[in-house]
Order: structure tokens, then C-alpha cells, then sequence
């Protein structure tokens, strides 16, 4: 029996169907991302497995207890919300204590709970504090201190991470990961960002125009997506021509492709554009297959200017072809 | 830095002359006037008479008819603000929780007593609350009997609390605007009940919004003049209207304008109190 279980889950607004027959099963301790574009319907799914918004359809089974119509507050499910959600008017403290609170922990119990669930985000030093005093990775680490405080069996994160700068995200990423893994709770996290989900997640559910796409550890999505749509929303891609004549198109992503000097390699190909990265040089190039990108490691080599005739080689053991019909 | 600053602050200065000069004439002069107008001698066969004296001040103070009509104005303005928190509050919270074209419906019908005259509606009551007023006819119907309510505390709080709704709608209406509903749902999502959510979470960050709402109708309701004057009649007295009496029937101008004082002096000291502890309690939290 999974732990968690969306049996054609559906939630239709008037004829708008923003949640289409979703199934899903999710063992004990996973880290589940639903990943798709903004209106793909991963927000209303979490919304539905919060009892926020009401299933038209289907059903929620968690621990084989049906909670489809569940109300919110008997759900016991701890929530990250994307605002945070933080109560404002209370002190650090007394936001991560409320669960407890509810919960009717008793007093001595319920500070040393909270203590710990602060020293797991290492915000001890800040319990006294209100939450506009905290910087927003702060404020974050509160709204996810509340939600583990409470030892729910299922953690829910609305879109975490999208309101904090790009480095405080990616180190709140893998916090994120290693809180994760230190409680131990089943996690479902809603995301747009393919690298967020990409880099925590055990696996990915990919959704779009409400229904589910692809279900697949984060390396199959990337390596072997299910539809040029995916393979397009979570990186770059570039066409290659059938093997023969009316065969599917082939795939192959930027960092997979190599630039060799001048008829050395399968296709010619000139410069047009680079762009430095830091780590790596992005190459826009043209060639008679059409418009390329390649990524290269900016190994500490000169990189090329735009102009420079080169050649693309690639290993036919790399190049993808989609499932017919992969929209 | 100062010298791209003042030259902002000078023209600042100037944009406020305006509203400074507004104040100065229509609101400074007349206080200043009925200040000075309260240290005046008066004479009953010649009215006021100049010179200076403390004794309308030290009869207010003495004079228990005085005191009475102070502690029941106070006790007027409190019930009135008291009841306009139990009604306006909740609903305020049910307004912003109504969908798009209900809300803007729902809200022109709280504003409507603003739109008619305070004479027109004050009459209004008067019909309503009189002895053979429709009121009256129902009490009879059920059995209650006549019952004597015009002229009383009663009806004049009953007519404050109408006309004072708004003023206190508005304010915890615009901090329910500015909550994140989100923050609701987390105190559900936590186990609250609905109940719980709202004592807990829900009203203490409103709470600027009743406190403003509360020092308003108060203000407006212990300085209320019509609707006392017109429900509660002749042995009612509120503050503003023995104002009158004093100006327009004692002709004792002098001794009206200390009750004018004392009233504003009263009024600033709850209107400061309330503002400090706003301050204290809710500005390092809210912000």
C-alpha cells in the first residue's frame, strides 16, 4: 500500500479542467516535486492534498486513511506556504509553537520541540524576534521550522524557495534536501523551476494543461523526457535530423554535443554568438542542420570568437528520439 | 546631501501652507477664541464680561449636574463604540470574505446612513422608536406591551451605533484588505478551528484597524450633538448639547465654552492614551 495515494484526482472550475485524472503514489520518506509551467495545475493538486480546494474527483488516500473530503484542519499535514504565511503578530517562537499549541502539547514538551526545530534551521538565536525583522531566507526557515514542529506525515512546499535571490535558493535547496532526509518526511513539492526540482527531488511528476505528463527519477526526465514539450522545459535541446528517411527527429542536449576544428567533425558549423557563464561558454552556432547551441566547460582554453568556422560531433549513443505522438 | 535635501523640504514646506492655513483659520482661531472665551467673568444681566477667572471650570468640576452629564456622555460614547465593535467587526469579516460584485453591493448598503441628512434619519428614529411607532405595534403584537423608548439612552446609543457603522467598517475593512489569506489557511492547515483562526490570527493583526475604527466613533459619539438633542429630548443631556444650552438658552457663553473644553481635553486625552498604546503593541510587530 503506498503511503500517499491521488487515485484520478480531477478538480474542475465550471468547463475549465485545472486538475485532470491525476494518480500518483508516493512511498514513505520520498521527495516528490510536481513540476510544470504556471497553470499546469500542480498548485491545485497540493491545494486539494491540503483540503484547501474540494476534489471534484477521485481520492486522497494517505496511510490508507481516505481524506478526499477531509477538512484542512484535521489533516495534520505541515505546509510551507509560498508568502510563508508567518503569523505576524507572534515571535518566532511562538509561530513555530502554534502547531503544538493546537496539537495541545503540553508546555514543557512543546519549547523543547520548538527549540529543536529552531536548531535544525539554525534560527535559535532569533526565537524572540518578530517576522519582519528576519530576511526572507530567515522568514523561510521559520515557515519550515512551523511545519516539521509538528511531526506531520506528509510535508507540503508551495513553491518554496521562489521568493528568495538565486544564491540564498540554491543553498536553501540543498538544506532543504538535508532537513529532508534528517526527519525523514514524506515531502511533495510544488515547483517551475526544472534546477529546484532537478537537484532535491527523488522523483519528478511533470504536469501540464492539468494532467500529469511524466513520472521519472530527475535524470530519466532530463535524459529520456517524454515529449519535446519536457525535454524543452527542463533544458536546451537541439534537433538533429531522422536517421533515415522518415524516422522520428533526434535529440541532443547542448553540453552533449563536441566542437572539433574545421572538417574534423559530422557537421559544419560557424559561430554566431558565446556568452560566459562562469563555468561554461554557451555557443550559439549555425549550421547547415540549422541553428545550434553548445555548451562547453570553460576548462581555462580560450574560448572561440563569433565568426570561427568549427565543426559538431556527437556520439550516436547520446542522441534521443521522443515517444511518437509526445506532445 | 543637505544641499539637494533642502531645497525638497523648502518646497515641501511650501505645498503645506495651504492645508496650514486652512487649520489656522478654521480650526485654530475658533478654538483659541473659545478658550479665551472660558476664562471670561460672565454676568447674568450683561453676559461676558472679560477679565479672568478659573470659577466655570471649578463649577463644572464641583457641580454634580456637570458630572453627571460628563459620565453619561462617557458612558454613551463607550457602549456605542463598544457595540459598533461587536457589529462592525464581524461585519467587516464578512464583507471582505464576499465575492466581486456582492462586496462593492453590500458595502454602498453599510455606507448608506452617511447619505442622509442626520435630521432626516435622526426623524426617522424618532417615528420608528415613538410610542405608536412601528416598534411599539410589534411589542404589542408579541405581547410585550408598550414600551416607553424614545428619550432614553436607548434610543440615542441605538441611533449613534447606526449612523457610526461605517466608521467603523471602513478602517477594520481596509486591514482585512492588507491580510495574506494565506496566513488564515496556515492556522487551519495547524489544526486551528475556524474559530480559533480567527481569534488568534486573524483579529490581532487587525487590531490597528478596531482600534482607529473605535477612537472614531467614539470621538464622533461623545461629541455627538443631533442625535441626542433629537432622542434624547430635554432631560437627556449629552455634553454638546448643554454646549448649546448654555450658548443659545443661559446665554452663559463663557460657561459654555469650558464645557467645550473639557470635552476636548477629554477627548484627546482617550484619543492619546489609545494611540500610545497602538505605538507600543503593534509597531515593532506589524510595522
Amino acid at each position: 500500500m503506498p503511503f500517499l495515494e491521488l487515485d484520478a484526482l480531477s478538480k474542475h472550475y465550471g468547463p475549465v479542467k485545472a486538475v485532470d485524472d491525476v494518480s500518483l503514489s508516493v512511498e514513505q520518506g520520498e521527495f516528490i516535486s510536481l513540476l510544470g509551467p504556471s497553470g499546469c495545475g500542480k498548485t491545485t493538486t497540493l491545494q486539494m492534498i491540503a483540503g484547501f480546494v474540494d476534489a471534484t474527483a477521485g481520492r486522497i488516500r494517505l496511510q490508507g486513511r481516505d481524506i478526499t473530503h477531509a477538512p484542512a484542519n484535521s489533516r495534520g499535514l505541515g505546509i510551507v506556504f509560498q508568502s510563508y504565511a508567518l503569523f505576524p503578530h507572534m515571535t518566532v517562537a511562538d509561530n513555530v509553537a502554534f502547531g503544538l499549541e493546537m496539537q495541545k502539547v503540553e508546555r514543557a514538551e512543546r519549547a523543547r520541540r520548538v527549540e529543536q526545530a529552531l536548531a535544525l534551521v539554525h534560527l535559535d538565536a532569533h526565537a524572540g524576534r518578530y517576522p519582519r525583522e528576519l530576511s526572507g531566507g530567515q522568514r523561510q526557515r521559520v515557515a519550515l521550522a512551523r511545519a516539521i514542529v509538528i511531526r506531520p506525515p506528509l510535508l507540503l512546499l508551495d513553491e518554496p524557495l521562489s521568493n528568495l535571490d538565486a544564491k540564498l535558493r540554491e543553498a536553501m535547496q540543498f538544506e532543504l534536501r538535508t532537513i529532508q532526509q534528517q526527519v525523514g518526511t514524506t515531502t511533495i513539492m510544488v515547483t517551475h523551476d526544472q534546477a529546484e526540482a532537478f537537484s532535491v527531488s527523488d522523483r519528478v511528476v511533470v504536469m501540464q494543461s492539468g494532467r500529469i505528463t511524466q513520472i521519472d527519477t530527475p535524470y530519466e526526465v532530463y535524459e529520456h523526457p517524454a515529449s519535446e514539450f519536457i525535454s524543452r522545459f527542463v533544458g536546451k535541446t537541439n534537433l538533429l535530423p531522422p536517421a533515415t528517411d522518415g524516422g522520428p527527429q533526434r535529440h541532443v542536449r547542448p553540453e552533449k554535443l563536441m566542437l572539433k576544428p574545421a572538417g574534423q567533425g559530422r557537421a559544419d558549423a560557424t559561430i554566431v554568438d558565446r556568452f560566459f557563464l562562469g563555468s561554461q561558454w554557451l555557443y550559439h552556432l549555425e549550421s547547415p542542420l540549422g541553428p545550434m547551441v553548445v555548451v562547453q566547460v570553460n576548462d581555462g582554453s580560450p574560448a572561440h570568437p563569433p565568426g570561427t568556422a568549427v565543426a559538431l560531433d556527437w556520439d550516436d549513443a547520446i542522441l534521443r528520439t521522443l515517444p511518437e505522438g509526445g506532445r | 546631501m543637505s544641499d539637494t535635501a533642502s531645497p525638497r523640504t523648502r518646497s515641501a514646506a511650501w505645498l503645506t501652507l495651504p492645508s496650514l492655513l486652512l487649520f489656522a483659520v478654521m480650526l485654530l482661531t475658533p478654538l483659541s477664541l473659545t478658550l479665551m472665551l472660558s476664562f471670561n467673568e460672565y454676568d447674568a444681566a450683561r453676559g461676558a464680561t472679560g477679565g479672568f477667572t478659573l470659577s466655570h471650570y471649578a463649577a463644572i468640576v464641583s457641580d454634580g449636574y456637570y458630572l453627571e452629564i460628563f459620565l453619561r456622555t462617557l458612558r454613551i460614547g463607550l457602549i456605542t463604540t463598544l457595540l459598533c465593535v461587536v457589529i462592525g467587526v464581524p461585519e467587516a469579516y464578512i464583507l471582505s470574505r464576499m465575492a466581486a460584485p456582492w462586496r462593492s453591493v453590500f458595502l454602498m448598503i453599510v455606507l448608506t446612513p452617511l447619505l442622509v441628512s442626520v435630521v432626516v434619519r435622526t426623524f426617522g428614529w424618532s417615528m420608528l422608536l415613538g410610542i405608536e411607532g412601528p416598534v411599539n405595534m410589534l411589542f404589542q403584537a408579541i405581547g410585550i406591551g408598550k414600551t416607553r423608548m424614545l428619550y432614553t439612552e436607548g434610543a440615542v446609543i441605538t441611533a449613534l451605533v447606526h449612523v457610526m457603522l461605517p466608521f467603523m467598517v471602513i478602517p477594520v475593512w481596509t486591514a482585512l484588505q492588507k491580510l495574506d489569506p494565506q496566513v488564515e489557511q496556515a492556522a487551519l492547515s495547524f489544526g486551528a478551528s475556524r474559530l480559533t483562526a480567527i481569534v488568534r490570527v486573524v483579529l490581532p493583526q487587525i487590531m490597528p484597524g478596531i482600534l482607529s475604527g473605535g477612537l472614531i466613533v467614539f470621538g464622533l459619539a461623545a461629541s455627538s450633538f443631533a442625535i441626542p438633542g433629537l432622542l434624547g429630548g430635554r432631560r437627556l443631556k449629552m455634553v454638546a448639547t448643554t454646549v448649546y444650552d448654555q450658548y443659545l438658552h443661559e446665554l452663559n457663553w463663557p460657561m459654555g465654552a469650558a464645557i467645550a473644553v473639557i470635552l476636548l481635553i477629554a477627548n484627546l486625552i482617550v484619543m492619546l492614551t489609545c494611540h500610545r498604546v497602538v505605538e507600543r503593541q503593534y509597531r515593532r510587530r506589524l510595522g
